[in-house]
């Protein structure tokens, strides 16, 4: 059901677009006008998409193109800006900070792939193999990703206080563990950070495993069952082959996403203990806004300009190596 | 977070980022440092600072460009011959405001999440203000001076026309135009020759008028500490510790009787780096040195090391720090108000908003000068200064003018003023008498406590082991060029101290050092 619904959207985009080839071959034969296009409905069209065009171009491509134009600047936003050719990017390749940022955001990346990947997958698998009261689980599922961002990161801060009266101190302490130092200890700062943030994510990516899952017809189990397949055969046969291009998806997007992390160290560690988790968009930030007397816009953008790049590179070329297996 | 305060301190350092005007700021600054704030004045004969370049009624509309002009022309050179108009604005000055003309001025206001009293005496204030003046409307914002948000606020033109800035900062402001020359509307005012000169010079700009003026919160660095917490440790509280050594132990048997943190110390959003500063201060070490418009990193001398040994010790010896190494100004005040620190270091004046958000005891505070040891020791100080927006209209200058007096200074040189403005404090149960340094002459702030002696609500007499002091002791600004950077810089070393007990301070601060260098080579670059 959920499979065949979202499968209508496309099948209506390419109505629409095969209903339009016709009416533009006609037209040729004219030399369609100005009030040809009009009466084919292509003002129509025009003014249905504006709003679209002008929200996305003024608030997604237009700055885009200033980051870009930025890059290659030294402003103070007050001043008239001034062209530096790559100084920018030379002062951010240079800068001792970049190594160490670069590492601790492959780490977190890395922590919330090998955290963050799996969980949200056996949940959904769990879940949609459950009987009753399966609204339930969603919501408590989903629960996490509707607390906004702050207030959870704030919620957590409290969690995880050092002190031996802590909470998760005190819970540890009941099965004699601890307490641990969490967000100020160098080495379980990143740690903790990755587990609040797949906390906070893991209910997003669980919805969507759950509607890929849904789809997989109930009779396909029943004919695994039939050849004597186990529970395990079942998920590694069946299951996962019907998900493989969600997976295929939803990897892609959380590394683009963790890659770009920044509230959490942003809130939780302010980047430390001593640069323990010092991400590049937290060095972005502090290029920009970290000093009070106007930032330095042209590296930030210039730092921004590269990441934006190197994710791109790595998109398309995750897409040409899985390109044989994402056709399911 | 907190309040501009905070800025003071951490940003003080501030300033200069940019680094464009450096050169006159960290050479003003530099001579400054080393003499006592107080004694200040006109050390500097070369500087036009204190002057007032004259007024004119030649200016026009737009204000703040011609008349800056002017005055660079004719102010430089000739500090004394203010011009004649200076002292009789008349009403036909376009500099004065003409009180039928509606005015609406934004400023700031109280910190976020300030308690109701507080809310209501600035809403008196304001009524009070308005009174005095039928046609301005004063409308106050909630204010918290924090390096990342002002900068966005200020690229982003959202700031109050007035807002409040750390000394350190003024000179770049003015050199990136960010500031309106407030010196033809601060002539105004009957007092405006009078400031104590070493705290004016960070608000002027290379012609020596006046853009920002100091308004508030002039401060020294001062050890707080926690009264009770001494004596459940059995400690004396009217003997708060004088020596390094004796707050490591003060510090050790708070934590060992009570089980709270004996000493902590800030570390993140650039106060790490500016407690770190601040020890090195007290030691008699330098993080930066000026030798004209050259700066130089030292960071990694010994004095600094000391004073990381020192947390060290504190941290991994006698384990007297407590669990929480996250603090920064405003979280660092929420635990010594609410009795989970004994000591900690922090701008003097800091009770008033331990009063004001964090609702501190009173008998439970007490406030002592930051152990001073060794050659060229002192304490770190700054201040606050008020500054309107560039495009603020000659109208709202001449406003602003009147709240600046009415708000942060007219207390200091009237009586009436002063008491009247302290009863309103004192009606909202709001701190009065928090000891500050001179903004204007010593003799003026003796004179101007006597004013409000008996409406002091604070308690003076646990502060005696600071305002007895500091007035000798020697006051030096913080590092001149690339200040937030050098700080930047140094923070990692403090939490690394702080968190990892095999931390080398040696080579972390060989690290910071070239860190700090290669900034403050950038703010010129």
């Amino acid at each position: 059901m959920g499979a065949a619904r979202t499968l209508t959207p496309p099948a209506d985009l390419e109505a629409v677009a095969t209903a339009d080839r016709p009416a533009r071959a006609g037209g040729a034969g004219r030399r369609s006008g100005p009030l040809t296009w009009v009466r084919r409905g292509g003002l129509s069209t025009l003014v249905f998409a504006l709003p679209l065009l002008v929200v996305f171009g003024f608030f997604s491509w237009w700055p885009i193109v200033r980051a870009v134009v930025m890059s290659f600047q030294r402003t103070n936003l007050v001043k008239p800006a001034t062209w530096v050719g790559w100084d920018n990017f030379r002062y951010v390749l240079t800068d001792p900070d970049l190594p160490v940022a670069i590492r601790n955001t492959a780490y977190f990346a890395l922590l919330a792939l090998v955290i963050g990947f799996p969980i949200p997958l056996l949940l959904a698998v769990l879940m949609s193999s459950v009987r009753r009261a399966k609204g339930l689980y969603s919501v408590l599922a989903y629960l996490p990703v509707v607390v906004p961002p702050v207030v959870a990161v704030l919620l957590w801060k409290f969690f995880y206080d050092g002190s031996a009266d802590g909470v998760f101190n005190t819970i540890l302490g009941w099965v004699g563990l601890g307490p641990y130092a969490w967000l100020s200890s160098p080495s379980l700062a990143m740690p903790s950070l990755v587990l609040e943030a797949t906390w906070a994510a893991a209910g997003g990516t669980v919805i969507i495993y759950l509607a890929a899952l849904i789809g997989v017809p109930g009779e396909v189990y029943d004919a695994a069952e039939v050849d004597g397949a186990g529970l395990w055969h079942k998920v590694w046969h069946v299951t996962m082959p019907q998900l493989r291009g969600v997976l295929f998806i939803t990897f892609i997007l959380q590394i683009i996403g963790t890659v770009q992390v920044f509230i959490e160290p942003f809130l939780f560690t302010g980047g430390g203990p001593a640069n323990a988790t010092q991400t590049i968009l937290l060095m972005i930030y502090q290029y920009a806004f970290g000093r009070s007397l106007g930032g330095d816009y042209g590296a930030a953008t210039a730092l921004s300009v590269m990441l934006a790049a190197v994710l791109a590179v790595l998109s398309v070329l995750y897409f040409r190596l899985t390109a044989s297996w994402s056709k399911t | 977070m907190k309040s501009p305060r905070i800025m003071k301190a951490c940003t003080l350092v501030a300033a200069i980022g940019l680094g464009t005007t450096l050169a006159a700021c960290s050479s003003a600054a530099t001579d400054a440092g080393s003499a006592p704030a107080n004694a200040a004045a006109g050390q500097d004969a070369s500087s036009p600072a204190g002057t007032t370049p004259p007024t004119t009624d030649a200016a026009s509309t737009d204000s703040s460009a011609d008349a800056s002009t002017e005055s660079s022309t004719e102010g430089a050179g000739d500090g004394a011959g203010s011009s004649p108009a200076a002292s009789s604005p008349a009403a036909s000055n376009p500099n004065v405001l003409d009180p039928n003309t509606k005015v609406t001025l934004n400023v700031v206001g109280l910190l976020p999440g300030s308690k109701p009293d507080a809310i209501k005496a600035l809403a008196d204030e304001v009524a009070q203000f308005q009174k005095e003046n039928p046609n301005i409307t004063v409308k106050t914002h909630d204010y918290e001076w924090k390096a990342t948000t002002f900068a966005a606020d200020l690229a982003g033109g959202t700031l109050p026309t007035v807002f409040e800035i750390p000394f350190t900062d003024g000179k770049t402001l003015i050199a990136n135009e960010q500031i309106a020359d407030m010196q033809p509307y601060l002539d105004q005012l009957a007092y405006a020759k009078e400031f104590n000169k070493n705290v004016l010079q960070y608000g002027q700009g290379p012609n020596g008028d006046v853009y920002a003026i100091p308004a508030k919160s002039v401060y020294g660095v001062g050890l707080h500490y926690n009264r009770e917490l001494f004596t459940q440790a059995g400690l004396d509280p009217d003997k708060p510790p004088t020596s390094w050594d004796e707050v490591r132990a003060a510090a050790k048997a708070i934590a060992g009787k009570t089980g709270q943190a004996g000493f902590a110390q800030m570390s993140q959003n650039g106060t790490g780096g500016w407690q770190l500063t601040v020890d090195t201060y007290a030691r008699g070490g330098r993080v930066e040195t000026n030798d004209g418009d050259k700066a130089t990193a030292t960071v990694n001398n010994d004095q600094t090391k000391a004073a990381l040994q020192f947390l060290h010790d504190l941290r991994w010896t006698d384990n007297s720090m407590g669990a929480n190494f996250n603090y920064d100004w405003g979280s660092i005040n929420q635990a010594f108000a609410a009795g989970k620190v004994g000591m900690y270091t922090s701008g003097q004046d800091v009770y008033t908003s331990l009063v004001q958000t964090n609702n501190i005891d009173p008998k439970s505070y007490g406030l002592t000068m930051i152990p001073l040891q060794g050659a060229d020791s002192g304490v770190l100080g700054g201040g606050t200064m008020a500054a309107v927006t560039a495009t603020a209209s000659s109208d709202e200058k001449a406003a602003a003018i009147k709240w600046i007096d009415f708000h942060y200074l007219r207390k200091y040189t009237d009586q009436t003023a002063a008491v009247a403005l302290a009863k309103i404090q004192l009606a909202s149960k709001q701190p009065v008498g928090t000891p500050e340094l001179p903004i204007f002459s010593e003799q003026q702030y003796e004179t101007y406590k006597s004013w409000i002696a008996p409406l002091v609500n604070v308690p003076l007499d646990q502060m005696t082991g600071f305002t007895d002091k500091i007035l000798d002791a020697t006051l030096v600004n913080e590092p001149a060029v690339a200040t937030q950077d050098v700080y930047a810089a140094l923070e990692p070393v403090v939490q690394a101290v702080l968190t990892n007990k095999d931390a080398n301070i040696d080579a972390l601060l060989n690290d910071a050092n070239s860190k700090a260098q290669r900034a403050i080579d950038a703010a010129s670059r």
